[in-house]
């Protein structure tokens, strides 16, 4: 249809041409390459490098880390919420910047601050190695330091979304006798779980893909404290392309599933993607 | 002289225009009067050249300028939520048009002394270097009005111009434009769906229904003498009494017998008339009509005997 | 006044610090948030600041702002800068193209965006690294034209425009497409042509969200380390960024210079953010919206 304010198809072809070659080159290229070559050597060799021992321990850990750095923040960006978006009190933006902090510090940073507090030189190392705990090097430095990165993940997916909703239907279900926690579960649960869905995907996906902060913390002992980064890290350092690209198609996998059920979401449930991250 | 021959529009389906022809001459003032849906705005963006027909032709003093862009066509357009740009100034928003001017643009220094001068004109003298989030609703339709004069339009149209007003600052706007049109000379064609906006403001008033033209006449034609059933139902009140005869609410008195029996459902006071709301036997619409205040008010349930002084008949 | 009506007057309210609600759990919600935020982002980010101050002003600048660190904060800062610059352009084409055309297979590029979110970073760095060095899909068709990306401030900066692509395009697109269309008809019955009404009312209009893609991408890309190890070349003084430093010095059980070097690049980091929100609520000040 012809408008008054809009270019002339020759100049929206163009524009569109060169939109495409950018992200062909920028992101499908990547993504092809990942696929490519973790099968340049056929089906065999990738089934055997994605089923070593050392590749099972860490598809293992990452999903260990990422079943416990999840639900945890799921937990917290419910609540924080909750309180941010039904209640008027002073100082909401500042807490609201606290929550997005972790995004604007660096992975290794992050790592480093969990080394400082609990590494063998740490603030609290001595005390640790006393009792015979191990935070940094282990699991449980791997947990803190995934939680910290996807810690905005969920608060920042539902923060908009709820203040969007407002609380009249809160208040409704409390005017009509409503406890509390039968106002969430009937009243904002429903509202929100497609949100509160999406930012559970980000926040996994990330989680399972945290490479510096984890790197950081973890000592990359095989097959003990490698996440399936690392361990892509690892083989790609010894020169094994192929077991290194079909690890990562796996991470790649997971990333298109979420990309998917993420556009599944947001054609059937009208969720704009605003500035998520 | 605007003439809009046999224009017609579809978006998709839906058929927005079928075969306007309507004539605009130099110095009117013409409103466009429908309910939405009717295509009112539709043939104002297509005289505009914000939108383009289907079939047909828009002559302006006899071009044809239906291959014209909108920047081409030299029209000053007021849009309904005034389209101000939030970035500029008021003064820079109203001198947008002279400044954009790829030929025979004016002097910064000048540019800046029509954009006072308009200010002036449109009572915002001394606000130029506020921005437009700064102002009142009143104060931006102004800015609006101002920024679209810049250009020196052969042809001014405002889409719902108070639409998005309150009711005391919409009248005052209201004589305040009718006043502008005629000292300033120009040829103006509104669109609006407030019949009393239309009546009061407009020269000649264009009414429209389902992507056609119903009517177009003086106020006193419209309103007198309805072309159609449509006309009479949305310009004014009308009663539809038995065998397809109209009349207005104050056309209808009372009579002491000979008349038709009405029942009294409801009486309200309304300024200085009784409201009379009731029913004919085996007549299934409200009849309402007026009653002098100074008379007694007719009492609920009671059956009165009306008559019309003055009908219309549609033949349906 | 008789004392029952004056026992019926309410007593005049108390000075809250929160406006009363009926919902309830604020208490619950708000002491929940506060103490885990606390645990988990501000007594571990304080930790890196403390450990600054305490290791006395002399030590501090030697390594945070030794000849090293100084070419490692150049680097990092200037190739975020430079990839931002690229995403501001780019971000910006694809946000225009996806919210103002009809083409076939948009949904699927408008959710192709998104990959930077989901794919692991290592797994872009190695992916980018393959594609772009000298016998690389995309590197052997630059290799003969002097053109070297892979191990170069250019490799850094590829990897870093992939990351930070979506979040220009994610912040444009949504300013872009409630950008009503009667502004940009106002400008054209003003006789403004396409592009001055691009860059005299559009491009102004969506010029904060712009920056504010730009903001993000620029910080994310200072911090960034799985995608750019690979693709860097890491070497000292020449490819080498910031958070590699921090690791290398961390290798070396150097904790202080770990330290003083993350303490710059936050402090670096949050002036440069705030800074641009100082400049953005200015401008929402200004403009009175």
């Amino acid at each position: 249809m012809r408008r008054s304010t809009t270019e002339s198809r020759a100049l929206q072809v163009m524009l569109i041409g060169i939109a495409l070659v950018f992200l062909a080159f920028f992101l499908l290229l990547p993504l092809i390459a990942v696929f490519g070559e973790a099968l340049k050597a056929g089906i065999g060799p990738f089934l055997d490098a994605v089923s070593a021992p050392d590749a099972l321990s860490a598809i293992k850990l990452t999903l260990l880390i990422a079943a416990i750095s999840v639900p945890l923040n799921l937990v917290f960006g419910v609540v924080a919420s909750w309180a941010i978006t039904k209640f008027q009190f002073p100082g909401k933006s500042i807490l609201i910047s606290l929550i997005d902090l972790p995004f604007s510090v660096s992975p290794v940073v992050s790592g480093l601050m969990f080394v400082l507090l609990f590494g063998a030189n740490g603030w609290f190392g001595p005390w640790l190695a006393e009792h015979d705990l191990k935070i940094i090097f282990a699991v449980p430095g791997i947990v803190l330091a995934t939680v910290f990165i996807t810690f905005p993940f969920v608060a920042r997916e539902l923060i908009p979304l709820m203040m969007e909703q407002g609380k009249d239907e809160e208040e409704a279900a409390i005017s009509l006798g409503a406890s509390g926690w039968q106002t969430f579960r009937h009243v904002t649960l429903p509202n929100i779980r497609w949100g509160l869905l999406y930012g559970v995907l980000l926040c996994n996906a990330r989680a399972m893909g945290e490479f510096g902060a984890v790197s950081v913390v973890s000592g990359h002992i095989r097959g003990e404290t490698n996440t399936m980064p690392l361990h892509v890290e690892i083989l790609y350092n010894e020169y094994d392309f192929v077991g290194a690209f079909a690890v990562a198609s796996l991470l790649a996998g997971l990333a298109l599933v979420t990309l998917v059920a993420k556009t599944v979401l947001e054609w059937r449930f009208n969720l704009h993607g605003s500035a998520s991250h | 002289m605007i003439r809009v021959q046999n224009v017609t529009k579809t978006f998709g389906d839906f058929a927005a225009l079928h075969g306007i022809d309507l004539e605009i001459k130099p110095g009117e003032f013409v409103a466009l009067l429908g309910p939405s849906g009717s295509g009112k705005t539709t043939l104002l963006r297509i005289i505009a050249g914000l939108e383009f027909q289907d079939g047909g032709e828009v002559l302006f003093d006899g071009e044809d300028v239906s291959s014209r862009s909108v920047g081409e066509r030299q029209v000053g357009f007021v849009f309904q939520q005034y389209a101000l740009f939030k970035h500029m100034t008021v003064a820079e928003n109203v001198a947008f048009g002279l400044s954009v001017r790829r030929k025979g643009r004016p002097a910064k220094a000048d540019i800046r002394a029509r954009a006072e001068e308009l200010l002036r004109l449109v009572q915002l003298e001394g606000l130029g270097k506020r921005y437009p989030g700064q102002l009142s609703g009143g104060q931006r339709q102004r800015v609006a009005l101002a920024r679209a004069l810049a250009i020196e339009p052969r042809l001014l149209l405002l889409d719902e111009p108070f639409g998005a007003l309150d009711a005391k600052v919409r009248k005052d706007l209201r004589r305040w434009l009718r006043d502008l049109h005629e000292s300033m000379g120009l040829t103006s064609i509104f669109v609006t769906h407030d019949q009393e906006e239309a009546l009061e403001l407009a020269d000649r008033v264009v009414v429209m229904d389902h992507g056609r033209i119903e009517q177009v006449g003086t106020p006193e034609q419209v309103y007198m003498e309805p072309a159609s059933p449509f006309v009479s139902n949305f310009v004014g009140e009308t009663n539809q009494l038995p065998g397809g005869v109209h009349a207005r609410p104050h056309d209808i008195e009372l009579v002491g017998e000979g008349g038709t029996p009405v029942l009294v459902d409801n009486v309200f006071r309304r300024g200085g008339s009784w409201r009379v709301e009731g029913r004919i036997e085996g007549h299934d619409k409200v009849v309402e009509f007026d009653v002098d205040a100074s008379q007694p008010a007719p009492k609920l349930g009671e059956t009165v005997q009306i008559r019309p002084r003055r009908v219309r008949e549609f033949s349906s | 006044m008789t004392a029952s009506s004056a026992a019926r007057v309410p007593r005049a309210p108390r000075r809250r610090w929160r406006q009363p609600s009926v919902l309830p759990g604020f208490g619950l919600t708000f002491g929940l948030s506060l103490g885990w935020l606390t645990l988990i982002v501000l007594i571990p980010l304080a930790t890196i600041f403390l450990k600054s101050a305490g290791m006395g002003w002399d030590q501090f600048v030697a390594v945070g702002l030794s000849d090293r660190a100084m070419a490692a904060y150049r680097l990092s800062f200037g190739t975020a800068a430079a990839a931002g610059l690229v995403n501001a352009v780019f971000g910006l084409l694809v946000a225009w193209v996806l919210v103002r055309y009809t083409f076939p297979g948009q949904r699927l590029i408008g959710a192709v965006v998104d990959l930077p979110f989901a794919l692991p970073t290592a797994v872009a760095g190695i992916a980018l690294t393959t594609l772009y060095s000298p016998s690389g899909w995309v590197g052997q068709f630059l290799d003969p034209l002097g053109i070297k990306v892979a191990f170069t401030p250019i490799g850094i900066t590829v990897a870093l425009v992939f990351i930070g692509l979506p979040f220009v395009v994610r912040s444009v697109e949504p300013v872009l497409a409630d950008l009503g269309r009667d502004v940009e008809e106002a400008a054209a019955t003003l006789g403004a042509s396409r592009f001055q009404t691009f860059r005299r009312v559009i491009f102004p209009a969506i010029f904060p969200a712009l920056l504010t893609g730009f903001a993000l991408a620029f910080a994310r890309g200072v911090g960034e380390y799985g995608s750019v190890i690979f693709i860097s070349g890491n070497m000292p003084g020449r490819t080498e960024i910031a958070p590699l430093l921090i690791v290398t010095q961390l290798e070396q059980y150097a904790y202080d210079g770990a330290t003083a070097i993350a303490t710059i690049m936050m402090l670096v980091s949050f002036a440069i953010l705030l800074a641009l929100n100082v400049v953005q609520a200015a401008g929402r000040r200004r403009y009175g919206v």
